[in-house]
């Protein structure tokens, strides 16, 4: 079917997987509001189904996506590759977040049905934020995005580290998306347009036709992603946020969140801004840099093990701006594989800690890891998985992530941020391996409670451990399906009679 | 007139940084960010006056986008002074800052 954006219908045909999940939304708003009526029971098991069923609709609708084409390359909505892949990545962390936030809701007796509203709202959010052309777009789903996440985040009221952890979150994203928004004033002021196609026609393939309002603008639409997505040194909030959030939304918040952010950096500066790449590779470049030394340095000390978890969260972060600076198809695809790998095992990773901490998350440090692979087989040998992959040890979807990204900045001659990759990937062996040899050599101390897994959690742990194996032992196949994601994003604006970066 | 709109929005907002920055209550940092937005619409409409309409369409978006930013805010705030009987940014050290 081809598309006309000319059309008012056809916005509704492209917005397939936001329509659907938006209206699962709202259907399921009004399902925990009947239902909940005056007793005081928790919310029924019935509303995750729902949530369920909203979400794989969703990615049956972003399917049929594929077969739509684009009339009009230059329009508000993106209909390519790289919406499709970073949609179903959304979903996927969506889809794995609902047992252990059902999990959560148990464990704390709450009744909290909108948990799983504000669930679709953010992912619908992330939808617009990753896959729209447009700034306006863009904007709207970084908002509605965030703004669910902010009371995600606050999801315990009882709890003082979750409301701590919404206020640090809700002023610095706040204050971020103020500097983001200013970004884009400015750019609308230089360019004369929000479309990320026209913006670029504007400032051409050489970066002839930037004035001193696009350069700024750039430059605070730069600090505004990465407050987003945690880069050093604006990542203040983010160890705060991620060890006061509830665990699973933790885990969303460093999967999916951190996901959208960076692919809608990567959209605005490669087809928005291509011919900028002289400034802002260098802003990437140094970013990276610190980014990655600085969060693997911070990391090394770390004894409760969610805090560790959030600044390894930090140096990926650092790795993926790697990829962002190669700025070629390959580095797009290398980032997009990485992405994948990052969402899984991030997702995994916290699912462990939320089940070692169990109730009010207590037991987070350490030395709770005494022996748990002999205690807890099944979560003992996921987290290790877990953690090689992190660590990037072959045959690891980690390890071809990161090597897709070392080939691609290699490549594009980065040999230096090559190097400190590969130095702080070493040192990060350190804090990863830690853990497991932990698990696996320390004997559990006498008073060791159990760590009871329901099944949804178990389906979670053994769902991502497989999926991070299975990426990395055929890398070659979702590799190719990232690199097609990423030519449909750098095709962009040379469909538009100009040559790419 | 262009060049003294976009002066005083940039002005405003770093009005604001400044108080995101020094200030301690977390509502007042909160009036600070709004200030940063409302200076942002400034810059808005005075460039909506050369380009067109956008701009002012951003504006109420940005507008609707800060009111939602406000009631979720404040009731993170609210639900921070019930725990905490304070709104100053100081006191909350349970996580380091």
């Amino acid at each position: 079917m081809e598309i006309n954006f000319a059309s008012q219908l056809d916005y509704f045909w492209v917005l397939a997987p936001e329509v659907v999940l938006s209206i699962f939304a709202l259907v399921i708003l009004m399902v925990d509001v009947f239902q909940r009526g005056e007793t005081q029971e928790p919310a029924r098991l019935s509303i995750a189904w729902l949530t369920a069923i909203g979400l794989l609709a969703a990615a049956a609708a972003n399917t049929w996506l594929l077969t739509l084409q684009d009339a009009a390359p230059a329009g508000p909505i993106a209909i390519d590759g790289f919406r499709v892949f970073t949609n179903y990545l959304f979903l996927g962390a969506a889809l794995l977040f609902l047992p252990l936030s059902w999990r959560y809701l148990t464990d704390e007796r709450m009744r909290h049905g909108e948990l799983f509203v504000l669930l679709l709202l953010a992912t619908v959010g992330m939808m617009f934020f990753a896959g729209t052309r447009d700034l306006m777009l863009i904007f709207l789903g970084l908002e509605l995005m965030s703004v669910a996440v902010y009371v995600m985040t606050g999801l315990n009221r009882r709890d003082r580290r979750s409301a701590e952890a919404a206020l640090k979150y809700f002023l610095l994203g706040a204050f971020s998306s103020a500097f983001f928004l200013f970004g884009i004033a400015l750019v609308y002021g230089g360019t004369g347009s929000v479309n990320l196609a026209v913006i670029h026609e504007v400032v051409g393939v050489d970066g002839a036709g930037a004035n001193l309002l696009v350069n700024a603008g750039m430059a605070l639409l730069a600090v505004g992603f990465a407050f987003k997505v945690a880069a050093i040194p604006f990542h203040m909030w983010t160890p705060d946020a991620y060890e006061g959030a509830p665990a699973p939304v933790t885990a969303f918040m460093a999967a999916a969140v951190k996901a959208a952010a960076f692919a809608a950096f990567l959209r605005v500066f490669l087809t928005g801004f291509p011919g900028l790449y002289e400034t802002w590779g260098l802003i990437m470049f140094w970013l990276a840099l610190a980014t990655m030394i600085g969060a693997n340095l911070m990391a090394l000390p770390q004894d409760s093990v969610k805090r560790m978890l959030a600044y390894s969260s930090i140096a990926h972060a650092g790795y993926l701006l790697v990829a962002l600076t190669a700025a070629s198809v390959l580095g797009v695809a290398a980032f997009l594989y990485y992405l994948l790998a990052y969402t899984l095992m991030t997702m995994g990773a916290f699912a462990v800690v939320y089940m070692v901490a169990h109730r009010h998350e207590l037991r987070l440090g350490l030395s709770e890891y005494s022996g748990l692979g002999w205690r807890a087989p099944l979560v003992g040998i996921t987290m290790t998985v877990f953690l090689l992959s992190l660590a990037g040890v072959p045959p690891t979807g980690g390890f071809w992530g990161k090597f897709a990204i070392l080939r691609a900045i290699i490549e594009r001659g980065g040999i230096e941020l090559a190097v400190v990759l590969v130095l702080t990937s070493l040192v990060s062996y350190y804090y990863y391996l830690r853990v497991a040899w932990y698990m696996w050599f320390r004997e559990a101390h006498a008073g060791a409670s159990p760590i009871p897994v329901s099944r949804g959690v178990s389906a979670v742990l053994v769902a991502s451990a497989a999926a991070v194996v299975l990426i990395g032992i055929f890398p070659a196949w979702f590799l190719g399906m990232a690199e097609a994601g990423a030519a449909a994003l750098m095709q962009a604006p040379m469909m538009s009679g100009i040559a790419g970066p | 007139m262009l060049t003294e709109s976009l002066v005083l929005s940039g002005v405003l907002f770093s009005i604001g940084v400044a108080g995101v920055m020094i200030r301690r209550n977390a509502i007042i940092l909160f009036m600070c960010i709004e200030l940063m937005l409302n200076a942002v619409n400034l810059a808005f409409i005075a460039l909506a006056q050369q380009i067109g309409i956008e701009g002012h369409v951003f504006v109420f978006f940005v507008m609707t986008v800060a009111a939602a930013e406000a009631a979720v805010g404040l009731a993170i705030i609210i639900s921070i002074f019930r725990l905490f009987e304070t709104v100053d940014i100081r006191n909350f050290n349970l996580l380091r800052w």
